[in-house]
C-alpha cells in the first residue's frame, strides 16, 4: 500500500471524472459503492444513466457490504503492459458482490495456485496514489 | 419483408501474402488496396464497376478507397462499428443495400500491418482504449488491476469453463493442434512448415493462464477482400457464385463490460447463430465446415457450445478425438485460422470458406462441400455468423 505519485507509479489508472470519479473517491473514504436505482432497487456496476430493470433515471450510491465471492480468474506471467513487469506472475479475478455487481479487481492474500470459485472475499482499500484508491480483496475468515 | 436467403452472392475474394517483418512496406490502405484489386480482378469486373464500400473501422475510410480505384460515384457506404466481427456484419449490410437496389456491386475488405506496422493490440489498447466500445469500461475499472488486452480478458471464460466443467489445457490443446496441422496443407499460413505437437503445446511459454503463447493467435500484416453481388449480376460474372443462406448479428449484454453479463460464456454468436440457422433453413448436421473465429483457443470451444453444435460444457470433448480436424465430424479453420494461419480480422475465415465451398482449396479441401459457416467476434465478443453455400 504505497503512496507513490502518479508520476512514479507508472500504471494505468481510471479517469477521475463522471461517475468513475465519483466511484473512486469512495474507494478513498474506504467504502465500496455501487449505483442503485431508487425506482425498483436493482444493484448495478458499472456505472449507467438509466436502470435496466425500469428505465427510471434516478440512483443513489449505495454503500455494499464489500463481501462477496470469486467468480473466475487469470493469471498474468506474461507482461503485455510493460508498467506491470515487476509484479507477474499475479491473478485478476472477477469478483461477485453479495448485493449482485460483480467487479474485476485482485485478491491480494492468496497465490495464485489456491484461488477456487466461490472463495469468500471481503473488499480492502489500496491507496495506489495520493489520488488513486484502488478497491481489492482479501481472503474472508483467513 | 421477404427473406434475404440466396439472394445475394460472393462473386469475389482476394488476398495479401501473410508476413510477419521487422518494418511495415505500405500502410493500412495500401495493403487493402492490394486486397481489394486482387478480389475485383477474381470477380472479373472493372474497379469502376464497384459502387459500395464496406470498411473496417479504423484502418481505412471508404472515401479514400475510392478515390484510389477511381470511384467516382459511389452510392452507398457505410462501417458496423463491431470490431473484428465486421467481415461478417458487412457482409449482411452490404446484402441488405445491394437487395434494396441502392447499390450493386458492393466490396469489403480488411487488412493492417497488425504485426509490423506499430498498431499492435497491445499497444492501441494501452495508447486508445476508446478505440474499442468497451474502452470506457477497461480504462476506468480494468486496466488499474494489470488486465489490459484480450488475452487476459479472455481468458477468465476459459478459466471459468475450466473450473466448472472440467475442460482441460489438453482440450484447448487439441485446437491449436488441428489448426496447425491444417495450416501445413496450406502454403499461405504463416505456421505452414511449422508442425505443433500436443507435447510442444503444453510447454509453450505462458501468457494469461489458461492461455499461453500457442493458444493465440498470431498478429500478422496481410489484408484480404470481397465483392458481393446480386444472384442476378453473379451468373454472369467469371466465377461460380457462393450464395449468402444465413447471416445473423448479435452481442452479448451488456456488450461493453465482459464481467457483468449475467451468463459470463454468453457472446455475440449466441444470439447471431440461431438468427443465421433460421434464416438459411438448415440444422447444424448440414453444415460441412466451420471457419469459428479464433482469437484464443477457448473461444472456439465457447463458440461450438454457444452455437448449438454440442452442450454447454461438453465443448471440451468435443474437440478431441479429431473432430475438428479435416475428415473428422466438423472440420474447423481448415486454413488454420487466426492461430496458425494469419490475424487478418477473420476476413480470412470468410474467404477460406468460399474457396471451400468452390472446391478451390486444394490441399485442405472439404470433400463435397456444400454448405459452410464462418463467425467473427469482436470487442468484448460482439458476433457476427454467414452460412454460404455452392
Ligand atoms: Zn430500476
Amino acid at each position: 500500500m504505497s503512496e507513490e505519485t502518479s508520476e512514479e507509479y507508472g500504471k494505468p489508472l481510471p479517469l477521475m471524472e463522471g461517475t468513475a470519479g465519483e466511484f473512486y473517491e469512495h474507494c478513498k473514504n474506504h467504502e465500496l459503492r455501487f449505483q442503485r436505482c431508487t425506482g425498483c432497487g436493482t444493484w448495478r456496476h458499472v456505472p449507467r444513466n438509466m436502470c435496466a430493470q425500469c428505465g427510471s433515471w434516478e440512483w443513489e450510491w449505495a454503500k455494499s457490504s464489500g463481501r462477496g465471492e470469486l467468480l473466475t480468474w487469470t493469471v498474468v506471467t506474461f507482461p503485455m503492459q510493460p508498467s506491470f513487469a515487476e509484479e507477474v506472475p499475479y491473478a485478476v479475478t472477477i469478483i461477485e458482490l453479495e448485493e449482485g455487481p460483480r467487479i474485476v479487481s485482485r485478491i491480494v492474500d492468496v497465490e495464485p495456485q489456491d484461488l477456487r470459485m466461490g472463495m469468500p472475499v471481503e473488499v480492502i482499500f489500496d491507496a495506489v496514489t495520493p489520488e488513486v484508491t484502488l478497491p481489492r480483496f482479501k481472503h474472508s475468515g483467513k | 419483408m421477404a427473406s434475404l436467403k440466396d439472394q445475394i452472392c460472393v462473386v469475389g475474394i482476394g488476398e495479401t501474402p501473410f508476413r510477419r517483418p521487422k518494418e511495415p512496406d505500405g500502410t493500412n490502405l495500401t495493403i487493402q488496396l492490394q486486397a481489394i484489386e486482387a478480389a475485383i480482378a477474381d470477380a472479373g469486373l472493372k474497379n469502376k464497376d464497384i459502387d459500395c464500400i464496406l470498411p473496417i473501422e479504423g484502418l481505412a475510410h471508404a472515401e479514400e478507397i475510392a478515390v484510389n480505384l477511381g470511384i467516382d460515384d459511389l452510392r452507398f457506404q457505410a462501417t458496423v462499428r463491431i470490431a473484428a466481427a465486421a467481415p461478417g456484419s458487412h457482409i449482411m449490410t452490404a446484402g441488405m443495400a445491394i437487395h434494396a437496389g441502392i447499390c450493386n456491386y458492393a466490396v469489403i475488405p480488411v487488412g493492417w500491418y497488425g504485426y509490423s506496422g506499430n498498431i499492435r493490440v497491445r499497444k492501441v489498447m494501452k495508447d486508445n482504449p476508446l478505440v474499442f466500445s468497451g474502452g470506457p469500461t477497461a480504462r476506468d475499472y480494468y486496466y488499474p488491476h494489470g488486465i489490459n488486452v484480450p488475452p487476459q480478458w479472455f481468458s477468465f471464460m476459459a478459466r471459468y469453463h475450466m473450473e466448472k466443467y472440467g475442460t482441460t489445457r489438453e482440450q484447448l490443446g487439441a485446437v491449436a493442434v488441428a489448426f496447425r496441422k491444417h495450416a501445413q496443407l496450406n502454403p499461405h499460413a504463416l505456421m505452414h512448415d511449422k508442425p505443433l505437437t500436443m507435447e510442444d503445446y503444453l510447454s509453450g511459454r505462458m501468457i494469461s493462464d489458461p492461455y499461453n503463447l500457442y493458444d493465440c493467435s498470431l498478429e500478422c500484416d496481410g489484408a484480404g477482400a470481397l465483392v458481393v453481388t446480386t444472384v442476378e449480376r453473379a451468373l454472369d460474372l467469371k466465377q461460380k457464385p457462393i450464395y449468402l443462406m444465413g447471416f445473423g448479428q448479435g452481442q452479448p449484454y451488456p456488450a461493453d463490460d465482459l464481467s457483468n453479463r449475467a451468463d459470463i460464456l454468453e457472446m455475440g454468436v449466441t444470439h447471431a447463430a440461431p438468427r443465421a440457422f433460421e434464416m438459411a433453413g438448415i440444422t447444424h448436421k448440414d453444415i460441412d465446415f466451420a471457419q469459428i473465429y479464433d482469437a484464443f483457443s477457448f473461444q472456439v470451444i465457447e463458440q461450438i457450445e454457444e452455437m448449438g453444435f454440442c452442450k454447454r460444457g461438453e465443448g471440451g470433448p468435443f474437440v478431441e478425438g479429431g473432430r475438428i480436424e479435416l475428415g473428422g465430424e466438423l472440420p474447423v479453420n481448415t486454413h488454420g485460422g487466426l492461430m496458425s494461419e494469419g490475424h487478418v480480422m477473420g476476413m480470412n475465415h470468410i474467404i477460406e470458406a468460399v474457396r471451400q465451398l468452390r472446391g478451390d482449396a486444394g490441399d485442405h479441401q472439404v470433400k463435397d462441400a456444400e454448405i459452410g459457416m464462418s463467425t467473427g467476434f469482436g470487442d468484448f465478443m460482439d458476433g457476427s455468423v454467414v452460412i454460404l453455400r455452392r
